[in-house]
């Protein structure tokens, strides 16, 4: 099992590095730490958002409101940090993260106490929230110019040669890792998806399991809405719209099994590090940005075969010890 | 849950079971909607414009008919947005080379019939599940679309090409109205009659038990992919013929509204259960839903949290209910 795991990371850096290969055999520039460095940054959001999806996705569940979660709490904080200028941003991440907690309760609760599944649930929430995003600001965008110098510079502040942001999503990962593998919780996630019933035996709550799954990512996606919107200096309405496909995305890439159970840190961080480079790399190669859609489109398809086969590999294991 | 479970003495009556039904309160919800709509604007209950709000959702609900059986039978098909578009696109492509309407139409059906085939081929051969399956299909038929336009925009679509999206059959009943109803007459007696539709039923229960009881069931869900997909082709010959043009970001988040109008219907996400009458009457309430919140020019967007929260709320309603009453019972 262990084995098996950790080769499929090692499938992951493999194709990684080819990739980088290929990009590099034409621009070598691309390999340069400083461009590097640029495509982690630009990847950081994703990479975030991807663990607390992997939270979700370990528990069997699956949270399509990430991206509308993002939008209506970077819309929400922009609007604070526009009428309320002297607002410290310390306490404008914590009203992302406050925010972000309280929409993703909203989707626990929805999968826990009502039973609702969870495709079900964050596809009504996703537009819910999406609305009330322009609900909440009739549709206008809070522009650079209206918000404080604080706000837009704290994440592009460098530390050490890597910008906030980069190091947020390394301290994201760092955390990620400490939850998943060495707490409760964090065993918990992987119990519930991967044999429910004996969750149950051993004393799990799988709904409540599932509810702190959702909480988590909703959290991320509150901060995701914060660094989102100051990197980017604007909100409005659509913005990162459709990026939850990018998240699942990630997550299926990195290997982490949407029938619950199976997956890693490594996994997410690295699935999430394949689609941002080939973001990054299609205009250095010159092809239209309009590929990326089909090719991410293709990766997908190509990465859930790859997971079904690796996961058959193991259910025949279990069957011939089992004789 | 240790609820017991005892045998009632009898049966509720049929036409008590008819009454509780899901079907008979959705035409109610429907009749309060038709109320209120006609009080709030008095040209709502003109015919012609009764058949004019229809336009807004037959195309979605055409689609939804056949994601019923999917549904029904387990699985779901994410990718009908994105197989309208790419199915517009292409037909647009071939409209530019001066191709005939029958060729058209031909190529958007052809088109929705090989992407159905390549989302089933996925699902039933490599054994893979259909929500990855079609987010990934949703990614890569719209990306082919903007591949192919970028932001560009095809017209020039011939002139009788327009009847589908816009001509009338006979009085008040436009052909995509009766393409719909069509199709909903023939799902609902496929499904309610035949064995093929008793096989898509137990099949979403327990696709092992099917599959011991010889139902093929990866057959079955492979001419169920192919349905859909066709489904798809329809709307997209129907949505082209009434825009006239085709962008890549044509139908934009239809695949949402489809499933919805689905679940709205009583047709159990989870698979196994769910009639075509409700998903019909779904159809007609989102549909009286949204015209009538364009006539009171409530935007779009509003539009959308209220089908998100009805989405939400048809679920959760029912198992609410079901909870309060089993609290009230065990009081007495």
């Amino acid at each position: 099992m262990k084995n098996l795991l950790a080769r499929r990371e090692g499938l992951l850096v493999i194709a990684l590095l080819v990739l980088l290969v290929v990009i590099a055999s034409r621009f070598p520039d691309f390999l340069a730490p400083r461009n590097l460095a640029g495509v982690f940054n630009d990847t950081s959001i994703l990479i975030i958002l991807a663990l607390g999806q992997t939270a979700v996705i370990l528990t069997r569940s699956i949270d399509l409101s990430v991206a509308a979660n993002l939008a209506l709490t970077g819309m929400a904080v922009a609007m604070l940090n526009a009428a309320f200028p002297g607002l410290p941003v310390p306490l404008l991440i914590l009203a992302s993260l406050a925010i972000g907690l309280g929409l993703g309760a909203i989707n626990g609760l929805l999968v826990w106490k009502f039973g609702i599944p969870p495709i079900v649930a964050t596809l009504g929430t996703m537009t819910v929230y999406r609305g009330s995003s322009f609900l909440l600001s009739g549709g206008k965008w809070v522009n650079a110019h209206q918000m404080s110098p604080g706000f837009l510079e704290w994440p592009r502040a460098v530390i050490a040669g890597l910008p906030v942001l980069s190091w947020i999503a390394l301290l994201v990962i760092g955390l990620a890792f400490l939850l998943f593998t060495r707490t409760p919780l964090g065993r918990a996630f992987y119990a519930v998806g991967g044999n429910p019933t004996a969750a149950v035996y051993t004393g799990i709550d799988g709904g409540r399991t599932r509810f702190m799954a959702f909480c988590l990512s909703g959290t991320i996606a509150g901060m995701a809405g914060y660094l989102w919107v100051s990197r980017y200096a604007v909100a409005y309405v659509d913005i990162a719209a459709g990026f939850e496909l990018d998240v699942v995305a990630a997550c299926v890439i990195g290997g982490i099994s949407i029938g619950g159970g199976i997956g890693s840190v490594a996994g997410a961080v690295l699935g999430a590090l394949f689609l941002g480079t080939i973001k990054n790399a299609l205009p250095v190669v010159q092809i239209s940005p309009f590929w990326q859609m089909a090719i991410s489109g293709t990766i997908i398809i190509c990465a859930v075969a790859l997971n079904a086969r690796a996961e058959k590999a193991k259910g025949r294991l279990i069957l011939r010890s089992a004789t | 849950m240790s609820v017991a479970r005892t045998l009632p003495d009898r049966l509720d009556s049929s036409s008590a079971r008819l009454f509780k039904s899901w079907e008979a309160l959705l035409l109610l919800v429907a009749v309060v909607i038709f109320g209120v709509n006609s009080f709030a604007s008095p040209h709502f209950l003109d015919p012609w414009n009764l058949s004019d709000a229809t336009f807004n959702f037959t195309e979605k609900a055409t689609i939804a008919v056949a994601m019923a059986f999917l549904i029904i039978a387990g699985e779901i098909d994410l990718s009908v947005a994105a197989i309208i578009a790419l199915a517009s696109t292409a037909m647009g492509a071939v409209a530019q080379t001066g191709a005939g309407t029958e060729t058209l139409v031909f190529v958007g059906l052809g088109v929705g019939l090989l992407c159905g085939a390549f989302n089933g081929l996925l699902v039933t051969r490599f054994q893979l599940p259909s929500i990855v399956v079609t987010i990934g299909t949703m990614s890569l038929f719209r990306g082919l679309a903007y591949v192919t336009l970028g932001d560009g925009v095809y017209k020039g679509y011939p002139a009788d090409f327009a009847f589908f999206g816009q001509e009338y059959v006979w009085s008040y009943f436009s052909f995509e109205l009766t393409l719909f109803l069509g199709v909903a007459l023939v799902g609902g007696l496929i499904l309610h009659t035949t064995s093929f539709g008793r096989q898509v039923q137990a099949i979403g229960n327990s696709p092992l038990a099917a599959r011991f009881s010889g139902v093929r069931v990866e057959r079955v869900k492979f001419i169920l992919f192919l349905a859909t997909g066709l489904a798809a082709g329809a709307a997209s010959v129907m949505l082209t013929s009434r825009l006239g043009s085709t962008r890549p970001s044509i139908a934009l988040g239809w695949e949402l509204e489809v499933v919805t109008m689905v679940v709205l219907g009583g047709v159990s996400i989870l698979g196994g259960s769910g009639t075509i009458l409700g998903v019909v009457i779904a159809a007609f309430v989102m549909g009286l839903v949204t015209f009538g919140f364009g006539l009171m020019n409530v935007p779009g967007i509003v539009m959308s949290i209220f089908i998100g929260l009805m989405l939400i709320g048809v679920i959760a309603l029912p198992i609410l209910a079901r909870r309060i009453h089993a609290r009230l019972t065990r009081r007495v």
